[in-house]
């Protein structure tokens, strides 16, 4: 049942030359990363799943929870040309929750940096993934993370409700309650009426301690004003999403049924022509599109940095296990990273450690 | 063969743990001098008494090195990670009580809620170019919170005391402390979101699931419980 770190290690080795042969170029980065990046990108819950040490010199520093950040700085600091690259290593993940999962483990991964024709990049690295772990027996799961942001981006609102669900695509229970609270669903806090109605809503309030000013607090009044003047978010709308995010059929099904939701929310139609351009690319290379399964809401609560094509191979005789491999494109961290310059960028990562364990059960 | 009980060792909260236990035929005390650790078991034998810091039982209680002990809930939460598997919580002694909780500036009208919260943040980073500060010695039960309550673009800071004074002294924002009547809140001008707080703690007695029971020791503990009736 144990997997030696120096098996993994061998198996890890293995599948990067696999990926080599596949035209990527090695790449390694340092274990140690400085803190800072990494919680600008994902804010503080990132510390409950990744190990931040000290060092006396560079500040706060934290053991790679993955490649993807480093890697793409790399590609950017040495001139975003179209590449591939390969690596392998451990990464490190504090287990708050689950102790009794991995909290070192190899990741062997796959980076696809290319400006034009998307969808034949996504192909590309799906279809490598999928070749590479045919032998295992697994289930491929595909999403768009793409379509939901095009959805909410076509709501009929206004643009503060639509960056604020933006904002918390990721967060599917706060994105609910945007939705039960911009419709109606759930009523105004009562404080929040109080608030509204007061004739100086500055009257009692004590003094201005602290660095958020009162001409910001005026500005979030102001806001909520005119969020409550808009009046409610329309039920059709929400139920758009609703019915969207219920998508979760093999591809041909799952396209259909986006073209008649994008009848009445034409803002979606480019998302799912992106789509519908992957699905003939994969056609193309010999993925079976027609059993491929596609889950709208796929992808959203564990891979915060995807924001278009998602992936995931799961091993269907091992429930309990986390997904064996795990990939999508992440073209807006990219674009974060690079400072304003952006590289459009497909990935993923298979853990050899988890392969190794279905093996000696087979 | 005996089992150890662990108490905190200074103030208030120690009185009133010694009272707890003689309302129930248990007398607790210190021995030796003023300054000493050391302690005695008066009323059921085979119980030695430890005098430490009340942080500091938890993590004994998770090695097994007490077999029971008196210390806040908001410890045990904090410091233990799955801490329902590490210790059984025995009785809540009535004493203790505080919230954990989490409180804005009483200026800032527009906040109230989470919501709120989050929604001030995303403003608070676009404007100063940093997230949120939020300071506390809770680290982890606050971030569980947070996240759990959707409230993102927010840093935690460490402050280990004075913690209300940090809004002033313009090192946080916001806070998430413990209190328990609020008036060190209200006299440093800041107000408690109107929310289930974080976590409602007060002194309990917890057994360790990890100490190890002679065949003596497990009758010593029934012997225990039975006179305390928990």
């Amino acid at each position: 049942m144990g997997v030696s770190i120096a098996e993994e290690r061998a198996e890890a080795v293995r599948l990067r030359a696999r990926f080599a042969e596949a035209g990527a170029e090695n790449v390694d980065c340092a274990i140690l990363q400085p803190a800072e990046t990494l919680l600008d990108l994902y804010g503080e819950d990132i510390r409950a799943r990744a190990y931040v040490t000290q060092d006396p010199a560079r500040g706060e520093v934290m053991l790679r929870p993955d490649f993807t950040v480093p890697v793409v700085q790399m590609h950017m600091q040495s001139g975003a040309a179209p590449s591939r690259y390969t690596y392998c290593g451990e990464v490190f993940r504090r287990q708050e929750e689950h102790p009794e999962r991995a909290s070192e483990y190899f990741q062997v991964g796959y980076e696809l940096f290319a400006d034009e024709a998307p969808a034949q990049a996504d192909a590309e690295v799906f279809a490598l993934f999928a070749e590479t772990l045919a032998p295992f027996g697994l289930r491929a799961v595909t999403g768009d993370i793409g379509i939901l942001t095009a959805a909410v981006a076509g709501l009929k609102t206004s643009e503060r409700r639509r960056d604020a669900l933006m904002r918390h695509i990721w967060r599917p229970r706060r994105f609910r309650a945007l939705l039960d609270r911009y419709s109606g669903r759930t009523p105004p806090p009562p404080a929040r009426k109080a608030l509204l109605e007061a004739q100086d809503a500055m009257a009692g309030a004590g003094p201005m301690i602290g660095m958020r000013s009162e001409a910001e607090i005026a500005a979030r009044i102001e806001a909520l004003r005119a969020d409550a003047a808009e009046g409610p978010l329309c039920d059709s709308q929400v139920q758009l999403i609703d019915t969207l995010l219920a998508v979760r059929e093999t591809c041909p099904y799952a396209l259909e049924h986006l073209h008649d939701i994008a009848v009445d929310l034409p803002g979606l139609l480019p998302a799912v022509e992106r789509f519908e351009r992957r699905c003939e690319a994969l056609a193309a290379r010999g993925i079976d599109v027609e059993a491929l399964e596609f889950e709208a809401s796929y992808g959203r609560t564990s891979m915060e940095y995807y924001d278009g094509f998602v992936f995931g191979f799961l091993a269907p005789q091992r429930p309990d296990l986390p997904p064996v491999a795990t990939g999508g494109r992440y073209d807006a961290l990219t674009a974060r990273l690079g400072q304003g310059r952006a590289a459009p960028a497909v990935g993923g990562v298979i853990r050899p450690g988890l392969l190794l364990q279905l093996e000696g059960r087979a | 063969m005996s089992i150890k009980l662990g108490v905190p060792s200074k103030g208030r909260l120690m009185e009133k743990t010694f009272d707890w236990f003689g309302a129930r035929g248990v007398r607790l005390s210190r021995t030796g001098s003023e300054r000493e650790y050391s302690g005695a078991v008066e009323g059921v034998g085979g119980v030695d008494l430890v005098l430490l810091s009340a942080g500091e039982i938890p993590r004994e209680l998770a090695a097994g090195r007490l077999h029971l002990g008196v210390t806040g809930t908001d410890l045990i939460h904090e410091k233990l990670v799955q801490w329902d598997q590490k210790v059984e919580p025995l009785a809540e002694l009535g004493f203790g009580q505080a919230d954990l909780i989490v409180a804005v500036p009483s200026c800032w009208v527009d906040v109230t809620t989470l919501d709120d919260l989050d929604a001030a943040a995303a403003a608070f980073r676009a404007a100063h170019g940093f997230r949120m500060r939020i300071a506390t010695k809770y680290h982890r039960l606050v971030r569980d919170y947070l996240r759990r309550g959707g409230v993102a673009d927010y840093q935690l800071v460490d402050s280990q005391g004075a913690t209300e004074g940090t809004v002033k002294n313009l090192t946080a924002e916001a806070i998430a402390d413990i209190t328990s009547t609020g008036e060190t809140l209200r006299a440093n001008h800041l107000k408690v979101l109107e929310e289930e707080p974080v976590l409602r703690s007060q002194a309990t007695l917890f057994r360790s699931r990890a100490a190890r029971l002679e065949d003596g020791d497990r009758q010593v503990l029934r012997g225990l419980t039975e006179t305390l009736g928990v």
